[in-house]
């Protein structure tokens, strides 16, 4: 039976290759045929999801609050110190220098990223900013974020912050940064579901060790991680509860 | 409460629900929320501390060996009204979530507002503690917020 990989769509663009690689890497460690299948968006992959489709998946975090507490799905893994942090930016040249500088009748570019959607609109309530104040357009990436400060259609844009460490130079020098969360616990994480049970201890031995060889650490530097850490339940739990807490 | 003055602030006898009371120093001073940062703590199910981030470790005062096992309120500052607490167990123990904004109170005796939210942990049916994140609040919520637990006293 092949088995269905999937990745949160927030992906950076330079890792696809990266996950096709880790697809390979793992059909060899469980002898089993595995099938990528990546999405654009966010609501079809949920969609797949609730329909039982995808057995391995690369989550965000607010995804994989679903996952665990819907749909029996176990979080095995997560990247070493990659926490998800979120990015406030404006023009260089913008009159702002704080989030508290910030008026009614902002315009806001996100994306449909939901963890950082979520944690972009904490930090405008400082100013007393939501959604009935603000107008909010979504962009497909960070890139297009970016062109939409940079074109002077947005004043502020939401950012993963590796997404925005991963915009050009010639980018970043025409932006300024208003804030950066710093909440440290929330991450990705790797689960499987209730389909692939038996096989956790096997895939977790060998997710763990994977950069200990030459194979597994190229495959792991083509998706800019480091080396995978093991998440316990209680772990993964206590995640979900703050995800919890931020969820409006 | 009995009020000491002194030329660095004043020293308050603070009684808990229950009875049990503990002097702590005030200073009119606050400390301002960090930018983009969350405070998460964790309790048991009677409150006691079990897990401390370290911005919380950073904004109380408190070394983390200090928080842990402490009770939560710990933080509570004598210009908090008992009644603005009122809602959080009911709400709690409906499995549901609490948010208030709450004036805490650091070890050396100045302030910090926050917006708190707090949610039971549930495992496998049971409340086996509670998760509370705080955030930044606007100043225009703080001054409601003060103005509203003036009346409560």
């Amino acid at each position: 039976m092949t088995l269905n990989l999937t990745v949160s769509p927030d992906f950076a663009p330079d890792h696809i290759a990266g996950w096709y690689f880790f697809n390979t890497w793992l059909q060899r460690q469980l002898g089993n045929a595995v099938h990528l299948e990546l999405y654009d968006s966010f609501e079809e992959q949920r969609q797949d999801l609730r329909a039982e489709k995808v057995d391995l998946i690369y989550a965000n975090p607010y995804d994989a609050s679903m996952l665990v507490r819907e749909l029996g799905f176990e979080a095995i893994a997560r990247p070493l110190a990659q926490p998800d942090e979120t990015i406030i930016a404006c023009r260089e040249d913008a009159e702002f220098e704080s989030v508290e500088d910030l008026q009614p009748g902002t315009r806001v570019a996100t994306t449909s990223d939901p963890d950082v959607h979520t944690m972009g609109m904490i930090m405008l309530e400082p100013a007393d900013l939501d959604s009935s104040n603000i107008s909010i357009a979504q962009r497909s990436n960070y890139v297009l974020v970016a062109k939409s400060l940079l074109k002077r259609e947005a004043d502020i844009g939401f950012f993963l912050k590796a997404g925005y460490q991963d915009l050009s130079a010639l980018i970043q020098n025409q932006m300024k940064v208003l804030v950066t969360s710093q909440i440290s616990v929330v991450h990705h994480t790797l689960l499987v579901g209730p389909g692939m049970r038996e096989q956790i201890p096997l895939l977790q031995e060998r997710l763990l060790a994977m950069h200990e060889d030459d194979k597994g650490r190229s495959v792991l530097e083509s998706l800019g991680i480091e080396q995978w850490e093991s998440m316990d339940r209680e772990r993964t739990e206590f995640m979900i509860d703050l995800i919890d807490t931020l969820i409006p | 409460m009995e009020d000491q003055n002194n030329d660095d602030g004043r020293i308050v006898t603070i009684t808990y629900y229950g009875g049990a009371t503990r002097e702590a120093l005030i200073v009119d001073h606050e400390v301002p929320y960090p930018d983009g940062k969350l405070i998460v703590s964790r309790t048991d199910p009677k409150g006691f501390i079990t897990h401390v981030n370290q911005a919380f470790v950073d904004m109380s005062g408190y070394s983390r060996e200090e928080l842990i096992g402490a009770n939560h309120n710990i933080l509570r500052h004598p210009d908090m009204p008992a009644v603005a607490f009122a809602g959080l167990w009911e709400t709690l123990e409906t499995g549901t979530k609490w948010h208030g904004y709450v004036k805490n109170l650091r070890k050396d005796g100045a302030f910090y507002w926050v917006k708190a939210t707090v949610i039971p942990n549930i495992r496998d049916g049971e409340v086996v503690g509670y998760t509370s994140v705080r955030r930044k609040p606007s100043r225009s919520k703080i001054r409601e917020s003060e103005e509203l637990y003036e009346t409560l006293k």
